[in-house]
Order: C-alpha cells, then sequence, then structure tokens
C-alpha cells in the first residue's frame, strides 16, 4: 500500500537512556544502601520463615506458636525495625520499614501476633509515653513476651466511639483509677496480656471529652474475658469486662481527659502506614495472577484481575508517595482516610476475583489454595468495618478534604 | 526513593496555573463553544499565544535544540492544570508529543522546519493516526479514493501549521511523517465536546515528509503511544479534580430540607468515593511521567496503568459531579459539561481503560520487585 521510504529519514534510532536528566526531586528507585537492607532482609527470611504455615493465631497452641515467632524476629532485630534501638528497633526509616514488608510478605512469614501493639500502640506510645512507660513497656511488645489488644468499641459504642461508657474513677488512696464497663470486639482479647482502651473519667464531659488513655493488664483483678467466635468458628476476638479493676496512675497514657487526641493519632497509624503495608496487597495480586495463569486465564475475569492487580500496584505507589512526606517530618493528614477505604476493597476485590476463579472448588476448606483463599476473603471481609467503617471514613474524607459541612 | 516534586516544578506548575487562570476561565470556554469560527480562531490564537510565552511548547525539546530541556516530570504539572482548566489547545499534542519526537528526529529536515514552527510559538502541531488497542499501538490511517491518505481524528489540525502523521502498511511497517498545513484537505469533524478540535485530513504521501520509518518509526509510535496515554491521564487528573470541586462548591451552597446538601451523607459518599479514586490514581499518573522522563523498561505497564486509574476516576468524577448538581447540570448555563465532555473524549482517546487493564496484565506478569 506504501511505497518504500527514501530521503533523509531515520531508520534507527536510539531512544534511552532518557533524553532529558531529571533534575532533582523525584527518583523512584532505591539506592545501594536500601537494595542491601533488602538482600539482608530477604537472605534472614529465606533462613528463618518457618516451612510450614504455623497453626492459626486464634487458637491457644497456634497463638504461642506466633509468639515464638516474634521471639525469634526479636532475637536477630527484625521485629520492629523503625523503632529505637534501646526497645529492640534498629532505628531506620519508613523506607526501610516498607522494604522489611514487602520481603516479610513476599517470604509469606507468619501473620504478626504482636500488630496490635507494634503497629498500634506503639507509636502512640512513641508520641505520648512517659520514659518510664516505654521502658517498661516497649521492649516485651517487640519481642512478644507481652501481646496487646485494643479495648475500644462498647456495645453501644461502635462507629460512634465518642459514645463510650466505660468509666475510670478516682480510688480510695488517690494513687490510680477504677475501671468498670465493657469492651467488645478485642482482636487477641482471648490470649493477650495487656490491653490498650478509652475510659470516660469525667462522667459530666460530652461525647469525646473527658476520655482517658489506659493500659491495662489482664489478669488485674475484676478482668473478665469472653472470648466471641468469630465467622469461621474461631475466637478471633472477645468482650472484656472490667468490674472495678483498680490501674494505677503510671498507667495512664497521656494526659487524664486527653484520650480522645491521644486515641485518634493511634487511628491515624491504623487507617494511615501502619496497619496495612501495600506488601500485603502486591503479593496477593501476585498470587491471583499465578491463580488466573492455572486456570488457563478465562476471558471472563480478565478484567478484574487487572483491577486487582493495579489496585495493589497503586496502594504501594500512593504509599511511597506517602512516606516521603513522612520522611520529611510532615503529617500523613486525611487523606489517610482515602487508604482505609482503598485498601479494605482492594483486599475483598482480590479474593473475591480469586474465588470465582476457582468456581465451584471456592467453598473447600483444604490446605492451601483454595482453603487459603476462601480464609483470606473471610479475613478481607472485615476490612471495611474495624479500624472505623469505611461509611465512617467517606465522612472524613467528605468532611475534611473536600470541607464539606458536618450533618 | 522520593516519590515528590521539586520546588522548581511546583513553582512551573503554579505559574501555569495562573496563566490558566487568565487566558482560560470558564467563562472563555463559553465564549469558545458560542464563538464563530473566526473568532474561535482568535481565541484560540491570543491562548495559544499567553501558553507560547511560558515556553510550554517546548518544555520537553533540548536546550541546544532551543527547548526547555525540561522532562515529563515537569510536564505532568502541566498537564494537570491544562485539565483543570479543560484548555481547548491542543498541548499534550504539541508539547508531549510532537516537541521530544520532532527533536529526537532532528536531522530529518522535514523535522527541523516543523520543529522550528513549533518552537516560534505561534501554531501547535497537529497529530493523528496512532490508536491503542489491547494489541499495541495500530492506525486509522487509510488510503483514499482520490490517493491520498486518509486519517479521521487528527487533533489539533484547526489552528496548526505541521501536521504529525501516522501510517502503518502490513507489509512495510509505521510510518512517521511532518506534513505542512498547505498540503492537506482538512474536514473539520463536529464532536460532542465543542472546544475539542477533531478533523478528518488527507494527506498526500511523501517522501519529502518523511520523519522515521521501520524500527525507528516503530520506536517512535510506541513511545508517542506511551507519552499519549500518560498524558492524558494527567489532564483527566485535572479534569476529576476540577469536577469534585465544582460539586463540593455546589454542594456547600445548596441548601434542601434547610440545610446545604452536602451534609447529608448520600452527598458525602458519592463525593467520597470520587476524591478516593482521583487520591490514587494521582501518584500512578506522576509514576508514569517519571518512568517516560528516565526511559525504565516498564514505560508501557506504567503509562497504561495510569490511563486505566485516570480514566476510570476521572469516569466517576463526572457521573457524581452531575449526581451533585442535579438538573441544573445537565443544563448549558452550568459550566460543569464543558468539564464532562472533555473527560468522556479523553477517557476514550489513547486506550480506554478496559483496553489498558489488559495491557497491564500482559505485561504484569515479571515482577519488578526492586523498583518502584
Amino acid at each position: 500500500m506504501l511505497p518504500p521510504p527514501v530521503g533523509g529519514a531515520a531508520e534507527t534510532l536510539a531512544f534511552g537512556p532518557a533524553v532529558c536528566q531529571i533534575r532533582g526531586g523525584m527518583d523512584l528507585t532505591f539506592d545501594a544502601a536500601h537494595e542491601a537492607f533488602r538482600t539482608e532482609a530477604r537472605a534472614w527470611l529465606a533462613a528463618h520463615v518457618p516451612a510450614e504455615p504455623l497453626p492459626s493465631l486464634d487458637t491457644a497452641s497456634g497463638f504461642e506458636a506466633h509468639r515464638a515467632w516474634e521471639a525469634t524476629l526479636f532475637a536477630d532485630q527484625w521485629s520492629v525495625v523503625s523503632w529505637p534501638t534501646e526497645y529492640g528497633g534498629r532505628n531506620l526509616g519508613i523506607m526501610e520499614w516498607l522494604i522489611f514488608e514487602e520481603e516479610y510478605y513476599r517470604a509469606r512469614a507468619p501473620t504478626r501476633v504482636s500488630q496490635n501493639g507494634i503497629f498500634l500502640l506503639a507509636p502512640t506510645m512513641l508520641e505520648y509515653g512517659t520514659p518510664a512507660q516505654k521502658q517498661r513497656f516497649l521492649t516485651p511488645m517487640a519481642s512478644g513476651e507481652e501481646i496487646w489488644c485494643q479495648g475500644w468499641s462498647e456495645p453501644d459504642a461502635g462507629s460512634d466511639l465518642a459514645g463510650i461508657r466505660a468509666r475510670a474513677v478516682r480510688n480510695g488512696s488517690g494513687d490510680g483509677w477504677v475501671l468498670t464497663g465493657q469492651k467488645t470486639w478485642a482482636s487477641r482479647g482471648a490470649f493477650a496480656e495487656w490491653c490498650f482502651g478509652i475510659f470516660r473519667t469525667d462522667p459530666e464531659a460530652e461525647r469525646h471529652r473527658g476520655l482517658t488513655y489506659f493500659l491495662i493488664a489482664m489478669d488485674s483483678p475484676g478482668v473478665t474475658v469472653r472470648p466471641i467466635p468469630q465467622i469461621d468458628g474461631e475466637t478471633g476476638f472477645a468482650e472484656i469486662f472490667f468490674d472495678e479493676v483498680t490501674v494505677p496512675d503510671a498507667q495512664v497514657l497521656g494526659d487524664v481527659g486527653a484520650g480522645w487526641s491521644v486515641a485518634m493519632s493511634t487511628a491515624g497509624s491504623e487507617r494511615g502506614l501502619s496497619l496495612r503495608s501495600p506488601a500485603r496487597y502486591t503479593e496477593a495480586a501476585a498470587r491471583l495472577i499465578e491463580l488466573f495463569d492455572q486456570h488457563g486465564r478465562p476471558h471472563m475475569s480478565a478484567d478484574a484481575v487487572a483491577r486487582a492487580y493495579i489496585d495493589a500496584e497503586a496502594y504501594k505507589l500512593h504509599t511511597y508517595w506517602t512516606a516521603t512526606k513522612v520522611a520529611r517530618g510532615h503529617a500523613v493528614g486525611p487523606e489517610a482516610s482515602c487508604n482505609k477505604i482503598f485498601w479494605s476493597e482492594t483486599d475483598v476485590a482480590i479474593h473475591e476475583t480469586a474465588l470465582a476463579l476457582l468456581g465451584p472448588r471456592a467453598e473447600l476448606l483444604e490446605a492451601g489454595s483454595p482453603g487459603a483463599w476462601l480464609d483470606g476473603y473471610l479475613f478481607a471481609l472485615a476490612g471495611p468495618i474495624y479500624a472505623g467503617t469505611n461509611e465512617i471514613q467517606r465522612n472524613v474524607v467528605a468532611e475534611r478534604l473536600l470541607g464539606l459541612p458536618r450533618g | 526513593m522520593d516519590f515528590s516534586f521539586s520546588d522548581e516544578q511546583t513553582e512551573l506548575r503554579q505559574a501555569v496555573r495562573q496563566t490558566l487562570g487568565r487566558a482560560c476561565p470558564t467563562s472563555a470556554l463559553r465564549d469558545f463553544y458560542e464563538a464563530n469560527a473566526e473568532r474561535r480562531a482568535a481565541l484560540a490564537h491570543d491562548r495559544w499565544n499567553a501558553f507560547a510565552a511560558l515556553g510550554a511548547p517546548g518544555l520537553l525539546v533540548p536546550e541546544s535544540a532551543d527547548g526547555l530541556g525540561l522532562n515529563d516530570v515537569d510536564l505532568v504539572g502541566v498537564l494537570e492544570e491544562a485539565g483543570w482548566a479543560a484548555l481547548p489547545e491542543p498541548l499534550l499534542e504539541t508539547a508531549g508529543l510532537a516537541a521530544p519526537m520532532l527533536a529526537a528526529l532532528l536531522p530529518a529536515a522535514s523535522a527541523a522546519t516543523a520543529l522550528g514552527a513549533l518552537l516560534t510559538g505561534n501554531a501547535p502541531v497537529a497529530v493523528g493516526g496512532i490508536d491503542i488497542g489491547v494489541a499495541g499501538p495500530s492506525s486509522p490511517t487509510t488510503v483514499a479514493a482520490d490517493g491520498m491518505l486518509r486519517t479521521e481524528r487528527v487533533v489539533g489540525a484547526r489552528d496548526a501549521a505541521v501536521y504529525l502523521m501516522a501510517c502503518r502498511d502490513p507489509d512495510s511497517g509505521w510510518q512517521l511523517h511532518a506534513v505542512p498545513a498547505a498540503v492537506c484537505a482538512v474536514h473539520t469533524t463536529p464532536t460532542l465536546d465543542a472546544a475539542r478540535d477533531l478533523s478528518t485530513v488527507h494527506w498526500p504521501l511523501s517522501s519529502d515528509t518523511l520523519l522515521a520509518y521501520g524500527v525507528a518509526a516503530e520506536a517512535s509510535i510506541s513511545l508517542m503511544a506511551d507519552r499519549g496515554a500518560a498524558g492524558s491521564a494527567a489532564f483527566l487528573v485535572g479534569l476529576a479534580d476540577r469536577m469534585i470541586t465544582l460539586a463540593a462548591d455546589y454542594a456547600k451552597d445548596r441548601h434542601q430540607f434547610g440545610k446545604p446538601i452536602g451534609s447529608f451523607q448520600a452527598v458525602k459518599h458519592l463525593l467520597a468515593n470520587a476524591r478516593v479514586k482521583l487520591e490514587f490514581a494521582r501518584p500512578a499518573t506522576y509514576r508514569a511521567a517519571w518512568s517516560l522522563a528516565t526511559a525504565q523498561p516498564t514505560v508501557s505497564h506504567d503509562a497504561s496503568m495510569a490511563k486505566a486509574m485516570a480514566s476510570d476516576a476521572a469516569d466517576l468524577a463526572a457521573r457524581v459531579a452531575l449526581q451533585v448538581h442535579g438538573a441544573i447540570g445537565y443544563t448549558w448555563e452550568c459550566d460543569l459539561h464543558f468539564f464532562m465532555k472533555r473527560t468522556w473524549a479523553l477517557s476514550a482517546a489513547w486506550g480506554n481503560a478496559a483496553t489498558h487493564r489488559q495491557l497491564v496484565l500482559a505485561q504484569a506478569r515479571r515482577p519488578h520487585r526492586s523498583k518502584g
């Protein structure tokens, strides 16, 4: 159809490396030190991650197996790489933490039984804790010797967390508090040694005022734990009843009456960077593509598989974007509420797509695939509910990012 | 790892926003929509000159060839601002596609002439003849009954002095030409977005206009397809941001049941969903720009991912913004339709979201574990 080309036109052309040099600013590669850290983490994990998956951490024996794994991590300083060295960390930055997480999920290492403590409480304690509190609590938290659960929700205070009724009053000797009330949906509550929670210390105060953040030993007299079987029959969370439980002043985190703002800093961590690292989703998406291949790449699943992969990848990029801000000393901000909506929905979508690929075999509970996808699906379904429901997060996005008026 | 823009890049973006605030407010878009051909040409010419004064057309051209010597990471913010303003003129085609291509092909005399015209700032460059499908780039260019080549959906032909045109022969492969406007027959095609300039162009095939063929043309087309996808993604991100902002402002102002409608959760959640999609389309779009600027081996994957996410984000923003505005948003009088119409056009141009998702999936099997 076209005549053969002649004249001075180019037939060969070299396009790279880049026509232009990047002048400062953006660089999406990791430097040699980061790559060396990655190599070290990868080698350690390859040598230490158990070959067989550990039993469920929501059983008594599985809980202890996971605790032992935490001790193994801690012994070689891999438990909390971003913490100060005095508490068992490596004093590394957020990028190293993300790299470690990428390698952790790549190695398919066990779920962190200590995650409530190390990811949710620890950032708050590092910010608000007294020197004595940090000294007392952080190291056993990092080693798995003491596992923490969260005492926030109550039967009548879920999404409306400011409606907390569990109360704390001054004790007779004036050196502590007496706690009474009920907390619920406490993950790891069935087996944990410690609980962090918020209680109403000023009965006259309204809503989010007059609340105080407490650290409570679960073996204190007056604490009763009633495990709640979850949708899979295992006791992943629990109700905790407090019947005149005495807690010394040394176990108040932050100021008396300032519990809401202290707690919100934990909530920020949970919704923001520390609870769900992107590696969790990029690894799940990579396994989804393997499953898609194993099933002959069926046309009807292609778009959903691509969406799942893209969203996991986008969450990773967004995390690097946010981590750059954090590394420069900026706050995460209300964008964190976008995060929580996005990762929880991505997690559900990845697992729904996998179950669709498995078709009639999806209901089988046998070990390995498909059972692992089903377990993952059940876990993913909790994501849009815990850590502040996605409906609450949408309110936060609308009010704090878009400036819409409170209803 | 540093995923942020430099201060200079932020300043460039602010300068573009200021320029567009003066040269392309919504009142100017309305004028442009409703003006006759002569008036439209004058408006377009003035607006292009305001942009050219910033050096924008030559942004990706090396300083040695009289350009600004900047890169795609600088350009992405400029394109996002152009999207925010729904700029009618072919900035992506001229600055993003034609200029760096002409500069890279400079030994060819036709490239030198065309690049010179582009950098003097009087006229944009039109681009046509490349589509993106699940099998990669293809060309809509065919041979017409009069023996000329016929290319539909050429962008920016009305005001351009030079047309960068592609064609593909099943046997001899791709050719890329820089064709003077004077030798082309141009039939402007009405489109839903009256500020968009699409034409069917009949052009003579001549060795005088040939820029590249064979392997070089294929590499050029591949790069243009990636830049087209990534650049339109940036434009769509700007459009999405603008539509969400317009709708949020309206929701704060409009009262029903004695309250601003933005205080109702049903309205909040619509807008929050659109805002979340935009939040995650942005870093994907910026990563694609970085991959273009640094010639990453993953550039096609990254550009496709950006376009898939930005198309979806802007489509949702358009849908939500219309719903939040209610009946007023469905009127000619409301400015929203300028942004919705450009969104619908660009969402489909350079490969739609579903197409790019399949392109991403085809390249997703090789994990790039140590790269961003």
